[in-house]
């Protein structure tokens, strides 16, 4: 097993920049999520790491060993694809046994590998199937099978899930983390979901336009975006936005529509214009801090919580609330509610990052 | 046009393009190349020098009235055989698509004669025909008509026409039926609800989107009668009687073989390229439109 | 159909039966023909009912050919060069051109669109308008009166080209680089994955081949001049062309009735793939 390092690593074609300069260090034994949305440049930075795309500039390091030039099979690496890529023609056990057959392996040895993988993953009584005879669960295991056969230094995971159904999709999610703790060998894994990134990744890249807009543990991302996109990606429902301007001594900010909500930063801030921004469950009945009119133009009960869209007075545009199921509300109502100065998150307006 | 991950190696694809290349050099590009090259020149009578003449060879042919009479004949020929090809076949899948019994078995028993060789497709027809032994010639001349086509040339035309609607009904049978399976359940349905019998469905809504189907057809059959035909116009009439059955590319054959004249015959096999090009060049245009849709 | 008609269905049917009888026609007469002796044939009108010559006849036309004053030789050894024409022309198509669709789908090099191009271009170049010409080059080559004559100008094919080219293009990425990721080069990927995915579409391409090759005419006529390299195909017109073959109609037709059960059982057995093959060929 080994970590993977990426340093200041690039990716054009020809003249056009899809990945401007991603640094990571992947530890040992580590569960890495690169998330963003699609186009961002996520699955390009994994096909660069399994070797399948070239690299423009900077270094890939496996294992330490730079591999920039090294062929995907030299390169220790194994990969699960979106549409599983299941040779089509193949019983399950020979897609599993194919890399180790390539590689020389002794018979046996395929043999002990494939039961074993196929022991772990409950495949035991589909080996000689084809893949057509299966179900998308079972197939996305044998994608998974064929990785775990070949005891990587690395598994990369394409957007793996993205073709099953929700159902299916949660139950594969928890079955890829409990492979995780058993094998607990290094993993990259790329998604568009945030919710399977919160979930699987030990730390997440969240990646934007070819950017790695912030690196660190799913939490630490959720609790302190580092800029606008991260916070406007992460989170269901999507934070709330407000552009507004700090004041005298960074302890408020002035909202544009005529509303001061009162801040906790420093002093260096004075006098920005901002994008203020607070996640719809921060706005809370009788707590701490800022009082809030939310002028109640829509409401979404989901059981446990009930969701409440409307506009701020003294604000402009729309905001949304996440209140507890409890709550009686109805269109046209004005809700009292509350907002923490330290829930406030404070974005430079121009450059997106945060104060 | 290629994979988005490519191998590459510095030598293999060559390699393995090498065979085809070869093959396409020697016997297609070379020869083709000759054509143009003899088309410009007239060797003397001992084939011992020949010399440049422009396009002497070409006005020469265009010049030469049994040139003229083989493309007219050509043309009627090919006509003859596109209409009738292509409605026989168009009639035929219309009603196997309307059958659900026995489809297949219909479907089966009408297509095998495609992989009969216009060769004997003409010579089982030009036994039926035979004036000596022939079973229809025999009942035309009971019935009071005098039917000899090695003497009546639009007699022998009509028996290659009728060898080649037999020979190429099956192809345009099947792209027909193929077409019209491909035509959502559901418009049929709509229009059935709309008002609409089935012969105004047919002309209205079937039909309409069966043309892209025809006029593809139409080309391949044209091309068809241009150049596989000449296999039953050499089996069955041997371009006779006169020239009554001579097409174009039997008398490129005749006057290579026979007449010996280099010249002539390179200028006609050019003129013949040109055609297939422009026919194919219709027929990509066309395809690049469908798929650009 | 979206309403009952029930005279438009027996119409449909009435036409389609009509047009199998039409089609079968020509072949059942000449099947009652060869089951006749010479003699029954030289009376008008030809028999519509079998007779029992067949046998006999078939042995005749298959071993000893049409007699000595005939223009051809045993009907038994053209069916073998055109099975071996046929054959050839099918298996070396298919060869050469998955392997230079696979160079061109696959591997990016200089050359690739001009070879591309080069290949397509064959494609408005039918054999039929540059006989002379490509007669010489086989001639100056030595191969007339020969098997390589008679298949390898033929054998390259820009329409089997594009029927694989074609299917590599449906062919998921993810499968080449799951490949290469489990360690497989250029040639193993092309053995191990592609051929073995390819084999519906060898079956197509085979049967459209085959045919081809077993019904070529020009070609054999120009470039055999020896009867032991006759095919069929132009036997069975040069009998046919022959001044006394009316006598012998009975044995003629038996003859043309051989040259095409070879390639009719193959399009009625392998239909599906026959059907494949011609619709997919030319897209």
């Amino acid at each position: 097993m080994a970590g993977v390092d990426l340093r200041g690593v690039r990716k054009s074609y020809g003249e056009t920049a899809v990945i401007h300069g991603v640094d990571c260090a992947v530890g040992d034994g580590e569960f890495v999520v690169i998330l963003g949305p699609s186009g961002c440049g996520k699955s390009t930075l994994l096909r660069m790491v399994a070797g399948l795309e070239t690299i423009t500039g900077g270094e890939i390091a496996i294992a330490g060993k730079v591999v920039n030039q090294v062929e995907p099979k030299d390169r220790n690496i194994a990969m699960v694809f979106q549409n599983y890529a299941l040779y089509p023609h193949m019983s399950v056990r020979d897609n599993m046994a194919y890399g180790l057959k390539i590689r020389g392996m002794a018979r046996a040895e395929i043999d002990r590998r494939v039961r074993d993988a196929a022991g772990i993953l409950e495949l035991g009584h589909l080996l000689d199937r084809l893949p057509r005879q299966l179900s998308g669960g079972q197939r996305q295991r044998v994608a998974m099978g064929r990785a775990i056969v070949r005891e990587p230094d690395v598994f990369l995971f394409d957007e793996p899930l993205s073709n099953l159904d929700a159902k299916l999709r949660v139950q594969m999610r928890l079955e890829i983390r409990k492979l995780h703790q058993r094998l607990r060998t290094t993993s990259i894994y790329v998604t568009h979901d945030q919710v399977e990134a919160m979930t699987l990744g030990d730390r997440l890249i969240v990646m934007n336009a070819g950017i790695a807009e912030q690196i660190g543990p799913p939490l630490e991302i959720y609790g302190r975006p580092e800029t606008v996109f991260v916070a406007g990606f992460i989170g269901a429902p999507a934070m709330n936005f407000l552009a507004g301007r700090v004041g005298q001594g960074g302890k408020s900010v002035h909202i544009e529509g005529g509303l001061e909500l009162a801040a906790d930063h420093q002093a260096g801030a004075a006098g920005r214009t901002v994008t203020v921004g607070f996640r719809p469950e921060d706005l809370v009945r009788g707590g701490p801090g800022n009082a809030v009119r939310l002028r109640v133009d829509l409401i979404e009960p989901l059981g446990a919580d009930t969701l409440v869209h409307g506009s701020i007075e003294g604000g402009q545009g729309q905001v949304t609330a996440r209140l507890p199921g409890t709550q009686r509300l109805a269109a046209g109502e004005v809700a009292a509610l509350t907002l923490a100065a330290d829930k406030l998150h404070l974005f430079d307006k121009d450059s997106g990052k945060r104060i | 046009m290629i994979k988005r991950v490519a191998f590459d190696h510095a030598w293999l694809p060559y390699v393995l393009v090498a065979p085809q290349l070869a093959i396409t050099i020697a016997f297609f590009f070379w020869p083709a190349g000759q054509a143009l090259f003899q088309s410009v020149l007239i060797e003397d009578a001992f084939g011992l020098s020949s010399k440049f003449v422009w396009f002497e060879n070409f006005e020469r042919v265009f010049g030469d009235p049994n040139y003229l009479n083989a493309a007219g004949v050509t043309a009627v020929f090919a006509s003859c055989v596109t209409v009738a090809s292509l409605s026989i076949g168009l009639l035929f899948a219309v009603m196997a698509d309307r059958v659900v019994r026995a489809r297949h078995a219909y479907q089966t028993f009408l297509i095998w004669p495609y992989a009969v060789a216009p060769a004997v497709a003409g010579v089982l027809w030009g036994f039926l025909f035979n004036p000596t032994v022939g079973i229809i010639s025999w009942i035309l001349k009971q019935s009071g008509y005098n039917w000899n086509y090695l003497l009546d040339g639009d007699q022998a035309m009509f028996l290659i026409v009728l060898a080649s609607v037999w020979n190429r009904v099956p192809y345009n049978f099947l792209f027909f039926l193929a077409g019209l399976q491909s035509i959502p359940k559901s418009l049929i349905e709509a229009a059935a609800i709309d008002g609409a019998g089935p012969g105004r469905r047919f002309w209205t809504i079937v039909f309409p989107l069966l043309s892209p189907t025809a006029f593809f057809l139409m080309v391949v059959t044209i091309i068809y009668t241009f150049f596989e035909t000449f296999s039953v116009v050499h089996a069955v009439t041997g371009g006779g009687p006169g020239k009554a059955t001579e097409i174009l590319v039997f008398k490129v054959y005749s006057d290579s073989f026979r007449a010996l004249d280099l010249g002539g015959s390179a200028a006609q096999s050019v003129v013949l390229m040109a055609i297939v090009v422009s026919l194919t060049v219709v027929q990509f245009r066309y395809i690049e439109r469908r798929v650009h849709y | 159909m979206v309403e009952r008609r029930p005279i438009l269905t027996f119409f449909a049917h009435a036409t389609l039966i009509l047009g199998v009888v039409m089609v079968a026609l020509p072949v059942y007469v000449t099947l009652i023909a060869s089951t006749h002796d010479q003699a029954r044939m030289l009376q008008a009108p030809v028999p519509l009912l079998p007779g029992d010559h067949f046998l006999e006849n078939l042995v005749t036309v298959l071993i000893t050919g049409l007699g000595a004053s005939q223009a051809a030789p045993p009907v038994g050894m053209m069916l073998l060069n055109s099975l071996v024409m046929a054959v050839t022309i099918a298996t070396g198509k298919i060869a050469i051109s998955i392997l230079s669709a696979y160079a061109i789908v696959y591997f990016r090099f200089p050359l690739r669109m001009t070879f591309f191009w080069m290949i397509f271009i064959t494609l408005m170049l039918p054999v039929e308008v540059r006989i002379l010409p490509t007669f010489k080059v086989v001639a100056d080559l030595g191969m007339l009166n020969s098997y390589a004559g008679l298949t390898v100008p033929l054998i390259a094919s820009a329409t089997a080209t594009f029927l694989f080219r074609q299917f590599f293009l449906t062919v998921p990425d993810e499968l080449l680089e799951a490949a290469r990721i489990d360690g497989a080069g250029p040639m193993r990927f092309f053995v191990d994955i592609l051929l073995p995915l390819s084999r519906t579409s060898i079956a197509a391409l085979f049967v459209i081949q085959f045919i081809y090759g077993w019904n070529q005419y020009l070609w054999p006529l120009v470039i055999t001049t020896d009867e032991s390299f006759y095919t069929i195909v132009m036997g069975i017109a040069r009998m046919v062309n022959v001044v006394d073959a009316a006598a012998r109609w009975n044995q003629v037709m038996l003859a043309a009735l051989l040259a095409m059960v070879p390639p009719v059982i193959v399009v009625v057995v392998m239909q599906r793939q026959f059907v494949k093959g011609l619709v997919e060929t030319e897209k």
